[in-house]
């Protein structure tokens, strides 16, 4: 199986009418910058999707044009079966969205900029959410904004997106400059989104945010898809990471096929294995008396080298160079 | 093993730390600033270089001979003109040279210092307020580094600027004491504007608070001076509180002193002191005072439509409305003395339009009108306020909370022009005071707050430039700007420059008529009226059009 072949069949799995998103051959030029570049997307209703990519990669552009902030130069975006850039209104109204840097009016409070950002709810079960909300987050309402750390700019952003009761929730790499239980009390509230049915569509450059997290997943670089469909058929084109010990010969499985990178540090062993190959793999390491054995699962980490790793590895070459 | 816990000594490629003191990196900050800044202080002496030798031109032209200049002398008792241009010296013998001291001295020094209140507060507060100091302090520099590299920074474009001056003044055949000390005094009175500025920028965490402060000062200089100079031609004690007073009191061209620079130098070494001593007590980033907790969600006013509009633009607006209206109750009140001056001399139509026959009257029209370019540029910065808040990426944020494009950038629209509709009537009114305090008739009150209402379309139509150009692309909003400025020039200097009536006319202010001495002319005003709702319209339309900046 290919990573285009995962890409399609999910495709095809999800009709426009259970989809909340749908992008397809989505292009946006700025002057000679190709942000996107024949992007596709489709979000599933009641699912939360991750959309991952390096910097730069076009994620922000991507939800802007769902937002209908940006034009499209070619292609087509539906968003809860809407055109965003004609029905920018009536999607806003059943959208709730998450900047990745929240830029707040200076001289409002937390609490004023949260009620200005959340205007169209009211009603008391929305004055108990946001209330609740805040003091999850453990926000201070009465604070300039200006006096706020880009932490907390950013929870008064969460807070007002998901004090919203709302069928969309869009997030532009939401949890950056959260601390560590802030970004647990998000993942909490994420999945209470999804338990309680909404749909999240959730940026991030952060692999293990969306591991946790997300249901499927889309890879962007370079302002096109390159991969997407769920966790578990994302992960049958990576490697898993086996650490064994045994006093056997390694010799069979060096000659394993799917076995790669094998390092032997006395009785311990160490290799890779493609996860196709992994059947093949077991009955060896049976045969060589293993005593201890780890098999790590692959990491969104894997995903992405098997996409930027050369780039990475250039990018860091290059770093390196200037450093020395 | 004990080479390995030695203390790395050897290895790095650095030099040895050096001593830290206040200044430390100062070289290349003041690199780094000068690199921010260079365009606009190369712009900034260009414009004076070839400025000031063409308004030399233009006067060598319009008085060509020793009668000419007689005859513009005696305008110089006419205390409106006094108040326009500078303090009245050369009383014997009013030479060329004097007449350009006299007339274009003030229009050198209020640039300067224009230029340093920008160019101060985008080093300081406007660093500090976009985080970029915090970057710049956690480097290797001193404490004191920045704000010197600033100051620096600011003094160099006040040298390049003085050296255009003197540079054209010579050009021109000016004698070279005079130049030389024009050039100089315009130098110093920038610095003054740029200290005053250090100080201003202490007291609030925003930069555009910080610049409103030290430009509101300038034109509280400007109306000290120009009170001031009224009372007494070549200057009374009240002038010598105003900075601008003190380049001017130089007597440039027709008996030249330097020692009022002094003053100029001592105030600039005050005022940078106060500024020191100012932030000392201070964190980075804070102000003066320590915010204080505000409220925990917003009120109903906040989330009605318009209401964030309300609360970004109104602010402003109050201060320079309260400002703008004692100018006007100032002005006012100089109506009446008026009248015995001028009575006996015709020719004063060529400096201002006022009429013979009704010399207070014309003259409150006048006022009225040089007034009104006050809202003219607010609700052109008011309405630009929006691209602020786009590029900042706060209008994509209260997009997403459900309001359209549109809507939002009309509420907004109206919003600032019905702040700044409010404001003009509030001028009208505070004329009328003025002269009602001067002459004992309770009629200009209501005369004067009716004439205001006849500038009410062209405020809106400069509203609507700004709208329409904000629509079409983020980057033609500069030319609202430019609009401003010579809608500006031709209010106060029109007349006086000579310029044809194809310029004058480019300004929509000029299409008003000078009420209440003038006739009503109902079709301008409906034209203009028109225009600004086509003009809105085309903005709208257009920004429905656009992407919006990234934020
Ligand atoms: N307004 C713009 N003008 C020009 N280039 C832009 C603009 N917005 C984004 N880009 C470019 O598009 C590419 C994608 O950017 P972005 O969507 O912000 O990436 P990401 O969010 O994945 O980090 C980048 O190369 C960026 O420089
Ligand atoms: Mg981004």
């Amino acid at each position: 199986m290919t990573a285009t072949d995962t890409a399609d069949t999910t495709g095809s799995a999800s009709t426009t009418s259970d989809a909340a998103v749908v992008v397809r051959s989505l292009t946006k030029t700025f002057g000679t910058t190709r942000a996107l570049d024949g992007f596709d997307l489709t979000v599933p209703r009641g699912q939360v999707t991750g959309f991952l990519g390096p910097n730069g990669a076009g994620k922000s552009t991507a939800i802007r044009v769902l937002l209908g902030l940006l034009r499209a130069s070619s292609g087509s975006a539906e968003v809860l079966g809407m055109d965003p850039w004609s029905h920018a209104v009536q999607i806003h109204q059943r959208l709730a969205y998450v900047p990745g840097d929240t830029n707040l009016w200076p001289n409002l409070t937390g609490g004023e900029a949260i009620d200005v950002l959340t205007r169209g709810e009211k009603g008391a079960a929305h004055r108990r959410r946001r209330g609740e909300l805040i003091e999850r987050f453990e926000l201070d309402p009465r604070k300039r904004s200006r006096t706020y750390s880009k932490g907390n700019r950013q929870k008064v952003s969460l807070v007002a997106a998901l004090s919203r009761d709302v069928d969309l929730y869009i997030m532009d790499e939401p949890t950056s400059g959260l601390d560590p239980l802030m970004e647990a009390i998000f993942t909490d509230e994420v999945a209470r989104l999804r338990a309680d049915g909404r749909t999240v569509l959730l940026s991030s450059h952060i692999l293990a945010e969306v591991e946790k997290l997300c249901d499927t997943v889309t890879i962007i670089r370079a302002g096109k898809d390159v991969e997407s469909g769920t966790l578990v058929q994302l992960r049958h084109l990576t490697r898993s990471t086996v650490a064994a010990t045994s006093s056997a010969d390694p010799a069979p499985l060096a000659a394993l096929d799917g076995v790669h990178d094998l390092v032997i540090d006395g009785d311990r062993l160490r290799f890779d294995v493609d996860d196709a190959a992994l059947h093949d793999v077991l009955p060896v390491l049976t045969r060589m008396g293993v005593t201890a054995l780890t098999i790590t699962p692959p990491s969104l980490e894997d995903l992405f080298l098997r996409h930027y790793g050369d780039d990475l590895a250039a990018g860091s070459r290059s770093a390196g160079a200037e450093d020395s | 093993m004990s080479t390995s816990i030695r203390p790395p000594s050897r290895h790095t490629h650095r030099a040895d730390p050096v001593a830290a003191s206040p200044l430390t990196g100062l070289g290349s900050l003041v690199r780094l600033y000068g690199r921010i800044s260079r365009r606009a202080i190369i712009v900034w002496t260009l414009a004076v270089l070839v400025l000031v030798p063409a308004s030399i031109l233009a006067m060598e032209e319009a008085y060509p001979d020793q009668g000419a200049l007689d005859a513009r002398a005696m305008l110089l008792d006419n205390p409106s003109a006094v108040m326009m241009t500078g303090p009245y010296f050369a009383t014997e013998h009013y030479t060329f040279w004097a007449m350009v001291a006299n007339e274009l001295f003030l229009y050198i020094l209020i640039p300067a210092a224009i230029m340093s209140v920008l160019l101060t507060v985008r080093h300081t507060r406007g660093e500090e307020e976009a985080g970029r100091l915090e970057l710049i302090r956690a480097l290797p520099a001193g404490r004191l580094a920045p704000a010197v590299a600033a100051l620096i920074v600011v003094s160099l474009a006040n040298l390049a600027l003085g050296a255009a001056i003197t540079a054209g003044t010579l050009v021109m055949g000016g004698e070279i004491a005079g130049s030389l000390a024009l050039g100089l005094a315009t130098a110093l009175t920038g610095m003054v504007f740029a200290s005053l500025t250090a100080v201003a920028a202490q007291f609030t965490e925003h930069a555009g608070t910080a610049s409103g402060m030290a430009l509101g000062l300038l034109a509280l200089a400007f109306m000290v001076r120009g009170v001031g100079d009224v009372i007494d031609r070549q200057g009374s004690w009240l002038s010598w509180f105003s900075p601008l007073a003190w380049a001017q009191q130089t007597r440039v061209f027709v008996d030249l002193r330097w020692w009022p620079l002094l003053v100029s130098l001592a105030a600039v070494i005050a005022l940078l002191v106060l500024a020191g001593a100012l932030s000392h007590r201070r964190d980075v980033g804070a102000g003066l005072r320590a915010a204080s907790a505000g409220p925990r969600s917003a009120s109903p006013a906040l989330l009605a439509r318009g209401g964030l509009a309300r609360r970004l633009v109104t602010g402003s607006m109050l201060a320079w409305g309260i400002g703008l209206f004692l100018f006007a109750l100032a002005f006012g009140s100089l109506a009446s003395s008026l009248t015995d001056f001028i009575e006996e001399m015709p020719a004063i139509g060529e400096f201002a339009p006022i009429a013979m026959d009704d010399v207070t009257g014309s003259f409150s029209a006048f006022v009225l009108m040089m007034l009104t370019t006050g809202p003219v540029a607010l609700i052109v910065s008011g309405v630009l306020r929006m691209r602020t808040e786009e590029f900042a990426g706060r209008l994509a944020g209260a997009l997403v909370a459900g309001t359209s494009r549109v809507r939002l950038a009309l509420m907004w629209f109206l919003v600032v022009l019905l702040e700044t509709a409010l404001m003009q009537v509030l001028l009208g009114l505070g004329v009328g005071l003025g002269v009602w305090a001067a002459t004992d008739d309770t009629a200009w009150i209501g005369d004067m707050t009716a004439a205001a209402l006849a500038y009410l379309p062209a405020i809106a139509l400069y509203g609507a430039v700004a709208l329409a150009l904000y629509g079409l692309n983020l980057r033609l909003t500069s030319v609202a700007w430019a609009l401003v400025v010579y809608t500006a020039l031709i209010t106060f200097l029109g007349d006086l420059l000579g310029l044809p009536d194809g310029a004058k006319d480019v300004s929509p202010l000029n299409h008003v008529p000078l009420l209440p001495s003038a006739e009503f002319e109902g079709v301008p005003l409906l034209v203009m009226g028109v225009g600004a709702v086509v003009l809105v319209v085309v903005g709208l339309a257009a920004l429905r059009r656009r992407d919006l900046a990234a934020g």
